[in-house]
């Protein structure tokens, strides 16, 4: 292919002095990963909270710092009664209410159930999901206390030992940093090469280099290699934000993973380099790659797990490259899992590539019609 | 003695739009043929089926004696062309775009940088080299793509309205060029509007409607309707071929 090089060095001076394309490439991933390192938390934690304390004993002050320990309250004012707690919830100053009634501390003496009522905004599941967990853990724990103290015990009968593997804090960083990686190379890979090809239509220049002996694939081919060294530049800014922004651990074998990495941007600008052969118009072309997004997105698995979807939904998902990728980035930064573990990923990614490419290459003529 | 170009039934439709109709044209090799006509007579469609950029409806056409419709990539490294929107990078430099077509063209190394001397001594390009070719003039934005179309030396060279736009005296220097290119040896097939301009050329071709209404020296369409100008020639006989239709 000797005609490769000469494109490849074009293409690598224009995107060099295209300083708005170039400064987005840097750009937007630094501002994706702040913005969805910060604002995905779907562990939510310190809801503000609402008490009404009607016994003001130091029973209810002790369970009521025991919500607070859960750091899953975070106590913003107290009320004195049900108008102004219902007030505080209906305007979303508070998210959560807990009232512990006259009887309380009497209840827990007398030996009868002593009730505290935990009130949730659940308007959002997800937010909501984590509070109700641990205000039944607040109850089971004081439950498990006094039963055990009744009974004569020290120890209690059965303890389920959970050990979350990969990612003990249960922090969401951790989770997401990773499959950004992999959503800002889809976005930005996908988006560059789908202009590449219409945007010398649009100039006229491909009229000009389609009367030279160059081949197809040699166009190509010149045309995304340039590209590559993009998106592992792109990789490596959001690992880097990520270990030391986020605190997200880099555990497994880097070197693989900037290997398979390797073939997913190659398959992502396959993806972009086929959607130009598809389009006649660098709006067209900016269109169809955003279209291309939002599976992306929603049914890879980066913002909510593929085993909570849908059965077709789960089939749609496995048509997107992103799916593998985001599989093996987390297989290898979060569980250090190797190639041996994820080959069939790898090897479908690789699958990707190649076929968009030869599907590129075949749809794309040296005419002008 | 093989032509340049050999044409014989050249047709090619756009749905129910007959570009051109059944062209036959010869052009011999170091003519400077001329190919006139108003717009949407055909002009462009001819030149970009000869290049290889469209497919023949119909009829067939050999450039350098090969067949565009069987291989078209065998002639391509046989022929320049010049499109009428310049097809220069505007964001690289005069050098890097010659830099760029020398590559593509397969020129290597110390072959490469002789000929690149040559084309920028051919075009006097020489101080514009490091200029990127989007701040350059019309005239000097022509005189890069004429570079950037001869750097492979091309025994063809098309030329689709190469002068629109540019200013009378680049105009006089651009056609000294095109002269001293037949006089090496190079074929070349101009399209234009200027009568001027189809004056120079040695044999010219009048198209309407997609189809050929005169062929010969300018001397000889002149003599078609009488012996007055060019000019005359071309409205009298576009007229009449117009007429015709109606």
């Amino acid at each position: 292919m000797p005609r490769f090089w000469p494109m490849f060095r074009k293409e690598f001076i224009q995107m060099r002095r295209d300083r708005l394309t170039f400064g987005m490439m840097i750009g937007i991933p630094v501002i994706q990963l702040l913005v969805f390192g910060y604002a995905i938390q779907t562990d939510v934690r310190n809801l503000p909270t609402v008490v009404l304390d009607e016994s003001r004993t130091p029973e209810s002050r002790d369970l009521i710092a025991a919500f607070q320990n859960t750091g899953n309250f975070r106590v913003v004012a107290h009320v004195d009664g049900r108008p102004a707690l219902d007030a505080a919830i209906a305007r979303g100053d508070a998210q959560a209410a807990i009232v512990v009634p006259y009887d309380y501390p009497r209840n827990l003496v007398r030996g009868t159930t002593a009730t505290v009522q935990v009130i949730v905004d659940a308007a959002d599941p997800l937010s909501s999901q984590a509070a109700l967990n641990a205000a039944a853990g607040v109850a089971q724990l004081r439950n498990l206390a006094i039963l055990s103290r009744a009974a004569g015990r020290t120890a209690i009968p059965v303890e389920a030992r959970v050990r979350p593997r990969y990612n003990p804090g249960l922090r969401s960083p951790n989770y997401i940093v990773p499959g950004l990686v992999g959503v800002i190379l889809t976005m930005t890979m996908v988006l560059i090469t789908a202009m590449a090809i219409v945007r010398e239509r649009e100039r006229g220049t491909l009229e000009q280099l389609i009367v030279t002996p160059i081949t197809k694939t040699e166009l190509m081919l010149g045309k995304i290699a340039p590209y590559v060294g993009v998106g592992l530049m792109q990789m490596t800014a959001v690992l880097l934000l990520g270990r030391f922004v986020f605190d997200v651990p880099l555990t497994g074998n880097i070197l693989l993973l900037y290997g398979v990495s390797l073939i997913f941007i190659i398959a992502s600008l396959s993806l972009g380099l086929f959607v130009s052969t598809l389009v006649r118009t660098q709006q067209q072309a900016m269109q169809a790659s955003f279209g291309f997004m939002l599976p992306n997105i929603l049914l890879s698995g980066f913002m909510f797990p593929r085993q909570a979807m849908p059965e077709i939904a789960q089939w749609l998902g496995l048509l997107v490259p992103l799916t593998y990728f985001l599989k093996v980035v987390r297989g290898i930064l979060l569980k250090g899992v190797g190639l041996d573990a994820l080959w069939r990923e790898v090897l479908i990614l690789a699958a990707f590539a190649v076929v968009l490419i030869v599907a590129s290459v075949r749809r794309f003529h040296k005419t002008l019609d | 003695m093989q032509a340049a170009v050999e044409t014989r039934d050249l047709t090619r439709r756009f749905g129910a739009i007959t570009a051109v109709d059944a062209l036959t044209l010869r052009i011999e090799k170091g003519e400077v043929f001329g190919l006139l006509g108003p717009n949407g007579s055909g002009k462009t469609t001819t030149i970009r089926m000869l290049c290889g950029l469209l497919e023949p409806s119909t009829g067939s056409a050999l450039v350098t004696g090969i067949d565009v419709t069987v291989a078209p990539e065998q002639i391509k490294q046989r022929i320049g062309y010049m499109a009428q929107k310049v097809g220069v990078y505007e964001d690289l430099t005069v050098a890097e775009n010659l830099d760029f077509y020398a590559g593509i063209y397969g020129l290597r190394g110390g072959a490469a940088r002789t000929r690149l001397g040559e084309v920028v001594a051919l075009l006097a390009l020489g101080d514009r080299l490091g200029q990127l070719a989007g701040q350059l003039s019309g005239g000097w934005k022509q005189r890069l793509a004429l570079a950037c179309a001869l750097i492979h030396q091309p025994a063809l060279l098309f030329l689709d309205e190469p002068t629109a736009g540019v200013d009378p005296a680049a105009r006089r220097r651009f056609w000294r060029t095109i002269h001293d290119l037949a006089g090496a040896g190079t074929t070349v097939l101009v399209t234009t509007h200027y009568m001027d301009e189809a004056e120079q050329c040695a044999r010219l071709a009048m198209m309407s409607r997609g189809h050929l209404i005169a062929l010969g020296t300018p001397a000889e369409v002149a003599a078609q309707v009488g012996g007055r100008t060019l000019e005359d020639a071309f409205v009298i006989l576009q007229e009449r071929d117009e007429g015709r239709s109606n």
